[in-house]
């Protein structure tokens, strides 16, 4: 299982992934932005999102819970 | 000269409007949003309006909050900064309807310019190099396709109605160019509004250099050196320096004559800036667009003339002289100016968070143009741009030498700032050497 964190504060600009669907290594599961910049947040396994925690639109402080894959 | 001006913008190029205008003795207005009512440049102010929630599109892109604290403050002139409405011809008109002074060229020329395919095209006509490139905007993906064909590779892929750097970006073939066209177009649509698509043919080892314009209420266009911008990351200025080291005395000459006639092509006033894309090896340019406003990097041209660019621009838009002798600028020495950004050294990633600890540097030949100070929360609402570190020497060498110290002892705790990358760089040889080009970063950062 892997908990993927916020790096910094940012919004949420666009929630790519849908829980419940299979991800590969690498793909784009959240856009976030921040200062006019936008940076994708990957899965860094193979697996099946089984948590969204954030919707678009939200803001998010560094360490906050994004998404579960596992 | 008019008694007041409302500043429409915020951090440190507000900040340093105001120090001018006070300096003029000019009553200063500030508006800004909730994020920033701590920061310096409200305080600063004679007057401060708060216009709104912290996204831009509710507070410094708001018409009508603005032009509301213009009308309660009785501000009788507006100057936009850069960035924000400062391109945005529609408000240029609004703020002239309501009777107010417009600190900035006519809106005709904003909106001839800030179409980049239309700039292009009007360059041309005027007979200024342009790189060859697309006359219309592109529509769809095959069709950039052939038209890239046509061009020859590597292609830029860029926002007509764009800036910023944002959704620009090369391709070296086919593969590339379909999914920089599709970037871009996302991109551009989102950003400004705009699907409007261009392609020019890209220069692969350039430099940018670009002329400083100021058009005179009697219609002549003078030019003030160039500044070089080649320092990049992301396609977005991180250094510069006048004069630059890459362009010899008689290249200089006609790109200062190809910008005189690029401002006078548009009925230019007040300050701007011809950007252009310097082909070192072909000792060659052709001109990349005019930002029809002042520039970030506006200090290094300060530092070397000693002329107040914000106080020419009040003068000419007050219908004034300007405040020294056009036949006489004398360039002294040599200037550098370090953009630094709230973001990580090593991968450029945003920091945003709270200042902790602010020291900046001081001495001989040192300027700082800061939007913060200790206390100050930095959020991801606008750009990192935290300061910029200015820098001057009787050659490059004393200014490079000048700017490690500074370098060394500014001090900002409490986020991550790029100061690190800005030691790296003037300690790399490709920069110290003078002969580096757009992709020096890249290679600081394989």
């Amino acid at each position: 299982m892997a908990e993927i964190r916020a790096e910094m504060v940012a919004n949420i600009w666009r929630v790519v992934a849908a829980e419940g669907e299979q991800v590969e290594d690498g793909a784009t599961l959240v856009i976030l932005e921040s200062m006019k910049m936008e940076i994708p947040v990957l899965a860094e396994a193979p697996g099946t999102v089984t948590k969204l925690a954030v919707a678009e639109g939200d803001v998010v402080q560094e360490g906050d819970l994004i998404a579960i894959v596992e | 000269m008019f008694e007041s001006v409302l500043v429409a913008n915020r951090g440190e190029i507000a900040r340093r409007v105001i120090t001018t205008a006070r300096r003029m003795g000019i009553r200063t207005v500030a508006v800004y949003s909730e994020a920033d009512a701590e920061l310096p440049y409200v305080r600063e102010a004679d007057q401060a309006v708060p216009i709104g929630p912290p996204p831009p599109a509710r507070s410094y892109l708001d018409t009508g909050a603005i032009l509301a604290a213009a009308r309660k403050t009785g501000a009788r002139a507006v100057h936009p900064g850069y960035g924000f409405l400062s391109e945005n011809p529609d408000f240029a008109r609004l703020v002239t309807a309501e009777g107010l002074i417009w600190v900035g060229p006519p809106p005709s020329a904003i909106e001839q310019m800030g179409d980049k395919i239309n700039a292009r095209n009007l360059m041309e006509q005027a007979g200024v190099p342009v790189a060859a490139g697309t006359r219309e905007p592109v529509t769809d993906a095959d069709e950039a396709a052939a038209q890239a064909r046509r061009i020859g590779y590597p292609v830029m892929v860029k926002a007509a109605a764009g800036g910023g750097g944002i959704g620009m970006s090369a391709a070296a073939g086919e593969g590339e160019l379909r999914a920089a066209f599709d970037t871009a177009r996302s991109r551009a649509e989102r950003f400004f509004g705009s699907p409007a698509i261009l392609l020019e043919r890209y220069i692969t080892r350039a430099r940018h250099v670009e002329i400083q314009i100021l058009g005179l209420n009697d219609a002549r266009i003078l030019t003030l050196g160039e500044r070089d911008c080649s320092v990049q990351r992301r396609h977005q200025k991180v250094a510069e320096e006048t004069p630059s080291p890459g362009v010899g005395a008689a290249l200089r000459e006609r790109m200062l004559q190809a910008a005189a006639a690029a401002g006078e092509a548009v009925g230019y006033r007040g300050a701007g800036t011809v950007e252009c894309l310097v082909d070192a090896e072909a000792d060659d340019f052709v001109f990349l667009e005019m930002n029809t406003r002042l520039q970030v990097e506006h200090p290094v041209t300060e530092m070397v003339t000693g002329i107040d660019l914000v106080e020419q621009q009040f003068l000419v838009a007050a219908g004034e002289k300007v405040s020294f002798d056009p036949e006489f600028v004398r360039y002294i020495g040599h200037a550098c100016e370090f953009r630094v950004y709230a973001e990580d050294p090593r991968r450029f990633l945003p920091s945003p968070g709270t200042i902790t600890e602010w020291a900046e540097p001081s001495g001989e030949g040192i300027r700082v143009d800061a939007g913060y100070r200790a206390g100050n929360q930095v959020t991801p609402f606008y750009d990192p741009l935290l300061a910029k570190l200015c820098v001057h020497g009787a050659s490059r060498a004393e200014a490079l030498s000048r700017a490690r110290d500074a370098i060394a002892s500014f001090r900002i705790s409490g986020l991550k700032t790029n100061l690190p990358f800005h030691a790296e760089l003037l300690d790399s040889r490709e920069f110290a050497s003078g002969s580096y080009d757009t992709s020096v970063v890249a290679r600081l950062r394989p």
